[in-house]
């Protein structure tokens, strides 16, 4: 039997239970048992390693559902490549789409907030910009380039709250009848952070990954809120070391 | 070449990091997974980077399939490529196991039957793996639950076969070996009499779990435990007849507090240097 | 006001932001307590918790997934008390007074 035909007979083996060609054991009336072995690491280890890419979600579900949840996902999308870390980015879509939860419209937008934290945490490195390259600089024409983790995320749900509220000492949710938007970075200690930010906060950085001038990202954020200020935005991912470089155009 | 020096090494784990900056005790180097430092930035290659700068490293992959499908993932080895043009480790090994097919990682280490025709697809791996690499690579036994009737070849002599088509090393994990002779009810000293230790680079214990079946135990590889007395019993039977080697010791299932790991390279340390003290005597 | 005026005042604003900025430490915090804060899901080559009984029960992969209802416990993970001073377990349907779908 070919080489491939064994593995295709083996991995049809470890969804359905079929026992692939040739497969038995020192006492061959257990060969079924033994096979589980490896039916259950695919499964469990799988399982496993969605749950800690979603920590959240297996925590508001629970284990016995996340189990279940996680078969339903494996079934339909494994991972592709064997960096398992990579892995997961269609669980908010299958979420949304999982008959039992269609009542917990939330918990796809949870899922795509904890999908972006990985992302982050394992982003290209940048340093921050030296406060010195900002001073005298022009804001017409300055280009602010913010860190390869920084990522704006809109939410129909109150995906930030209800991620705050499960985690060590975290606020009970307040005001969950609301969209939110985040900013997620991760700083120089290499912890990422979830801030809820202003939409017209979210406009402006979403200018400057765009590589607008700052002028310009502030005249977008205005065109949303005529009263917004610029600074406290600016001020948040300069302490989280997100502006990398600071670059004035050509005029 | 394998470079890691003949001492005790330990799996690193992230959240051992700041214990092994104060106190890394007797351990000479540290292993990783490749697979967990292929991401672009952050932590996981900070910690890397200063681990690296302190402490011989030995790269250990899981993903490449090497029993697998003719062909490796390309893909998957450019990268592994790029980590160890980037940490130049003292050693790369990986699995004689396949985790993938077609476009699909299980993340396992699934079982082979040992054949002229898995022989040829695996020296052939192991070929490309070391042209691309540059270097010499180690190949472990695995643990194993299950036989194949298709099975023509020992699998001592499949993996001394490889290394002589391939000139890679073997590393010998000894709990595999304990865990395999004892669900496949063999004496593991038959095993190891039957496998070329003067090929072996590395050696590997770690803890194994156990479940009852109607014909006697069945052994699991979980690394969730300490090293059991009876592996520690052949690894000193091992090391008395190849002198002191590079010796890893895993735990990747409820990890414990670093303490509990440095105690365990301690008790390698103490078998590593009575075998090098009897040598030093005669 | 004109265009210019705005464009002046926004200018005057940007500079002062600039200059917050100029004066703003990077603040790198110390390991934030957080679940899952090694965003783990990390390969290992050990076989999993993988026991011979969960493998056959767990693995049916249709089983009756689709009629369990999420009933989280976290037994382990104390949750912050509700607004009303009492503890709260981590299970979805405590959630569900506060979330509304």
């Amino acid at each position: 039997m070919p080489h491939s035909d064994f593995l295709t007979a083996f991995r049809a083996g470890l969804q359905d239970g079929t026992l692939p060609p040739g497969l038995t054991a020192i006492d061959p009336a257990e060969t079924g048992q033994r096979f589980a072995v490896y039916r259950n690491n695919v499964a469990v280890g799988l399982s496993e390693a969605l749950a800690a890419r979603f920590p959240v979600i297996r925590r508001l579900v629970g284990e016995e559902f996340f189990a279940a949840l996680a078969r339903g996902f494996i079934r339909d999308d494994r991972p592709a490549s064997p960096v398992i870390a990579e892995w997961g980015e269609g669980f908010a879509d299958f979420l949304r789409g999982f008959a039992p939860l269609v009542a917990h419209p939330y918990m796809a937008d949870v899922a795509r907030l904890e999908h972006a934290r990985g992302r982050a945490f394992h982003a290209a490195d940048a340093m921050p910009v030296a406060p010195g390259d900002l001073a005298a600089c022009a804001p017409d024409r300055l280009i602010l380039g913010l860190h390869p983790s920084v990522q704006v995320l809109r939410f129909g749900h109150a995906a930030i709250s209800v991620w705050l509220a499960n985690q060590p000492d975290g606020p009970p949710v307040r005001d969950h009848a609301r969209a939110e938007t985040a900013l997620i970075l991760r700083d120089p200690a290499f912890q990422v952070h979830v801030v809820g930010i202003a939409e017209a906060d979210a406009a402006l950085i979403e200018a400057l990954q765009q590589g607008r001038p700052l002028a310009d990202a502030a005249r977008c954020a205005l065109r949303i809120d005529p009263d917004h200020s610029a600074q406290h935005i600016l001020v948040r991912l300069m302490s989280g070391g997100a502006i990398t470089s600071a670059q004035e155009e050509a005029p | 070449m394998s470079h890691l020096p003949a001492r005790p090494g330990v799996g690193f784990k992230s959240k051992h990091f700041a214990d092994i900056a104060r106190n890394p005790g007797p351990v000479g180097f540290f292993e990783v997974h490749a697979e967990n430092y292929m991401g672009a930035g952050g932590l996981p290659h900070a910690q890397l980077t200063a681990l690296r700068a302190d402490h011989p490293l030995s790269v250990h992959g899981v993903g490449l399939s090497i029993g697998g499908h003719k062909g490796l993932d390309e893909d998957h080895l450019a990268r592994l490529k790029t980590l160890c043009d980037r940490y130049q480790p003292d050693s790369f090994s990986e699995h004689l196991a396949w985790s993938s097919h077609g476009a699909e990682y299980l993340n396992d280490l699934l079982p082979l039957p040992y054949t002229e025709q898995t022989l040829q697809i695996v020296a052939d791996h192991v070929d490309r793996v070391q042209e691309v690499l540059g270097r010499q690579m180690l190949l472990e036994n695995p643990a194993t639950y299950v036989l194949f009737e298709q099975s023509t070849i020992p699998e001592p002599e499949f993996m001394a076969s490889v290394a002589d088509r391939t000139g890679c090393g073997l590393l010998l994990d000894v709990n595999n070996v304990f865990v395999s002779c004892a669900n496949h009810r063999r004496d593991p000293l038959d095993y190891l009499a039957e496998f070329r230790l003067d090929l072996v680079a590395e050696i590997h214990l770690g803890g194994h779990d156990q479940e009852d079946l109607p014909s006697g135990p069945l052994l699991i590889d979980s690394h969730g435990a300490p090293v059991a007395d009876p592996v520690w019993a052949l690894f000193r039977d091992i090391i008395a007849r190849t002198g002191p080697l590079p010796t890893l010791v895993e735990w990747d299932n409820d990890v414990p507090e670093w303490s509990v790991l440095a105690a365990e390279a301690a008790r390698a340390d103490a078998i590593l240097r009575e075998r090098g003290q009897s040598l030093a005597a005669q | 006001m004109t265009t210019k005026t705005n464009t002046l005042a926004l200018g005057a604003a940007l500079t002062c932001a600039l200059g917050a900025m100029a004066a703003t430490p990077v603040h790198a915090q110390g390991m934030e307590k957080c679940f899952g804060v090694s965003l783990a899901g990390e390969n290992d080559c050990a076989a999993g918790p993988g026991t011979t009984c969960a493998g056959t029960s767990k693995v049916d992969y249709q089983g009756n997934a689709w009629t369990l209802v999420p009933a989280g416990t976290c037994a382990d993970i104390a949750l912050p008390a509700a607004d009303d001073g009492t503890a709260r377990q981590g299970s979805l349907s405590e959630l569900d007074r506060d979330i509304p779908a």
